[in-house]
């Protein structure tokens, strides 16, 4: 159960894998987490995440877990059971945007993101309001705030799932179910590898630390760095021709 | 739910403890007879017995599961008895028994500091009071009590039939089944009214040496701590008992036992967070330490003002704002006089804001293997659940109390990590198999229980 002070015993991360995931459960060990079920495409690939999660005193364990693939969801979060917190965090990046790029390429990031993010986050809520309590974290992204032309696709699932949690959030008012979107910036990790940061750059371990405290807090939505909800609020009206310029 | 819900309604709920910093969901029945308990009991899955929910944290809180609101099953008591003996139902309110036995020349054994607790959850925290050093904690009072396990079947428990039983319900936190009847022995009293003698203090020893000698002398004693100064500890301990007729006023001579609770007023219903912060809570203890006379002797005060202090402002944790608040509340044994002092001494350098803590002395601790008290010092304190860098700060003092012997109270308890309860409660497995006999299948359980795993 969460506590007090905000700090969680138990958590299902659905694509537990990433840097950003990753961090965060560290982060959630370093406090009361005694249980963790990281659902993986391969739960081989997260072998070392167990291990070192079991070395901080966390009873983890890897279960296989698809996310185009509808069934999944619901068994999943009926084998985790009753948990303080499920994490929405898998989603692809795929190369960036052009023309050229291949119609299923582009249909299979749609698949993954946004149809899968928005069954994931669908089945989760209902998950937790069943079960009377807990936090819903989906992992969106500032690349859906505006999108760019270097990544339509993963920016427009991330527009897409960020707009359907807004409204499931709403949804699930009043149940004790608390829904909370997290809007990352560029973040230096394995999936960003070769890339060009941007600026206002973060790091997995900074988005984590933004999300425990918004999770403790109550937060709707959480930017990481904070600071990037007022560089949106300037950048939302920025006209198109000036845009473009900025986005290349 | 089962069919025989007869005239039963239920409805979703979402609950929070008195602190307010964490809340689950809920099927709530309100049940207002014992057949209504029974029938409760029978066929749950997962269900909890809640009073006023006066606890602090989840102990009254059951996600996903049933709660039974025993706040319903609050019938007038009958007749007290030549030596004080009252049968009550579970779910009466202090606040109503003090209204019917306190004209009748008869007290509480034992009182909170609020009087707007349940017989039920009095003996569910095994609660104590300023008198705890002479008359031990409420259970101690409990002639016996009917209690609904887990089958929905009743048992008849006191120190003398199922005496394991009745003693892991003292203190069992609502976990060993459904308390809907009990009959209480109460204290005969002349008057309603308090002789209380007052003395400021402003550092920490004199105070300390002023509690040990109150132990002799008087039957209740306790001291408010200011925790907002790191160079001194100032302080206000008040000493009181229940006065005799000739002491009143001749104009309350008369009816020396008359009992009006004042009325009480509202806190705001909205109220941002942070509204008490350390500055705000450091201007409140400063005004209130002018307040108290630097010593003054046998001052006559009402029950509710020697006693319920805080009910003359309604829903006042609503103070905190939406993020809520919590109590830490510690106890250690008297040679752990070092660690006393360390917990004021940290709580005190905190920048955390800490409203007026309550230092008390306690007596022996009785045969409950869960109940709080021990002989020594507790010490209690509001903080903001949000304050920056609590959680680290009460872990370390945890630490402290549980090697010193110590423990903290589950009745106020909302962030305690689980691998200290069995340090802090070393009967804790006893206490689990007496339970496991009265509700085999694990009916009973709370957000408490699978935070801290109690019953497991
Ligand atoms: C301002 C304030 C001052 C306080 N001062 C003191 C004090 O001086 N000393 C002290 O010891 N405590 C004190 N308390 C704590 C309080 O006395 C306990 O938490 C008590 O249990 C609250 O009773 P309740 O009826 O509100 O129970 P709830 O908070 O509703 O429930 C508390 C627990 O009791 C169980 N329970 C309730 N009813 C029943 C029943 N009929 N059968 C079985 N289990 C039941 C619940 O399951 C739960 O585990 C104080 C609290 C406040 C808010």
């Amino acid at each position: 159960m969460r506590d007090a002070t905000g700090a969680v015993q138990s958590v299902l991360v659905l694509g537990a894998n990433s840097d950003i995931a990753s961090a965060f459960l560290a982060a959630l060990a370093d406090q009361r987490l005694s249980r963790a079920v990281l659902a993986v495409r391969e739960p081989s690939a997260a072998a070392d995440q167990v291990l070192a999660l079991g070395e901080l005193g966390v009873d983890a364990r890897a279960v296989a877990y698809d996310a185009t693939n509808v069934a999944d969801h619901d068994r999943v979060l009926a084998d985790a059971g009753d948990v303080d917190v499920v994490v929405v965090a898998f989603g692809v990046l795929g190369d960036p945007y052009d023309l050229s790029l291949s119609t299923e390429a582009v249909a299979e990031l749609g698949a993954v993101n946004y149809v899968g993010g928005v069954a994931a986050a669908h089945a989760s809520a209902r998950h937790l309001v069943d079960q009377g309590h807990g936090s819903l974290v989906v992992l969106s992204s500032v690349a859906g705030a505006r999108v760019r032309a270097d990544n339509a696709v993963y920016g427009s699932t991330k527009a897409g799932l960020d707009g359907f949690v807004q409204g499931l959030s709403d949804a699930v008012h009043g149940t004790g179910v608390h829904v909370m979107i997290v809007r990352p910036g560029f973040v230096a990790s394995k999936m960003t590898l070769g890339m060009e940061p941007a600026p206002f750059a973060t790091t997995p371990d900074e988005v984590a630390a933004d999300m425990v405290s918004g999770l403790a807090k109550g937060k709707a939505v959480v930017w990481s760095p904070a600071v990037l909800q007022a560089v949106f609020a300037g950048l939302k009206p920025l006209p198109a021709p000036l845009w473009r310029r900025l986005g290349r | 739910m089962p069919d025989a819900a007869g005239p039963r309604a239920t409805k979703q709920q979402l609950l929070s403890g008195w602190g307010r910093a964490t809340r689950s969901r809920a099927e709530v029945v309100v049940v207002s007879s014992k057949d209504d308990a029974h029938r409760t009991v029978s066929g749950a899955a997962s269900v909890l017995a809640r009073g006023l929910g006066r606890s602090y944290g989840d102990q009254a809180t059951n996600a996903g599961g049933l709660v039974a609101d025993l706040t319903g099953l609050d019938r007038p008591v009958g007749a007290v008895s030549a030596s004080g003996r009252v049968t009550v139902p579970g779910g009466l309110s202090l606040d109503a028994l003090l209204a019917q036995i306190v004209p009748q020349g008869w007290f509480v054994p034992v009182s909170p500091g609020t009087r707007y607790v349940t017989v039920g959850g009095a003996i569910a925290a095994d609660i104590h009071g300023k008198n705890h050093h002479r008359d031990g904690a409420f259970c101690q009072h409990v002639e016996s009590l009917e209690l609904v396990i887990g089958d929905g079947s009743t048992l008849r428990c006191s120190p003398k039939e199922n005496a394991d039983v009745f003693w892991a319900t003292a203190g069992g936190m609502g976990l060993t089944g459904v308390v809907v009847e009990a009959r209480l022995m109460l204290k005969p009293i002349a008057t309603s009214k308090l002789a209380v003698t007052t003395t400021r203090f402003v550092e920490l020893d004199p105070l300390l040496e002023a509690m040990v000698r109150a132990d002799a002398q008087a039957p209740t004693s306790v001291a408010w701590v200011d925790l907002m100064r790191s160079r001194s500890t100032r302080s206000v301990l008040t000493t009181g008992r229940f006065a005799e007729v000739a002491e009143l006023p001749d104009a309350q001579q008369e009816d020396p036992l008359a009992y009006t609770p004042s009325q009480r007023v509202a806190s705001p219903t909205r109220v941002p967070n942070g509204l008490l912060r350390s500055s705000t809570v450091r201007a409140f203890n400063e005004a209130w330490f002018r307040a108290a006379p630097k010593h003054r002797a046998d001052e006559l005060q009402t029950i509710a003002r020697y006693y319920h202090p805080l009910d003359g402002v309604k829903n006042w944790n609503r103070l905190y704002g939406p993020q809520g608040f919590l109590q830490w509340q510690m106890v250690v044994p008297d040679n752990a006089l070092g660690t006393l002092r360390t917990c004021i001494a940290e709580l005190s350098a905190a920048p955390t804001p800490c409203f007026l803590a309550v230092l008390k002395r306690l007596g022996a601790a009785n045969p409950a293997p869960l109940s709080f008290p021990l002989q020594g010092w507790t010490l209690a304190a509001d903080m903001p659940a949000q304050a920056r860098g609590l959680a680290p700060l009460l872990d370390r003092l945890d630490a402290l109390v549980a090697e010193a012997g110590g423990r903290i109270y589950l009745a106020k308890d909302a962030r305690l990590s689980p691998d200290m309860v069995p340090i802090m409660y070393p009967r804790l497995d006893e206490w689990r198999q007496v339970r496991a006999v009265v509700d085999p299948n694990n009916v009973f359980s709370s957000d408490l229980d699978r935070r801290l795993r109690l019953t497991c």
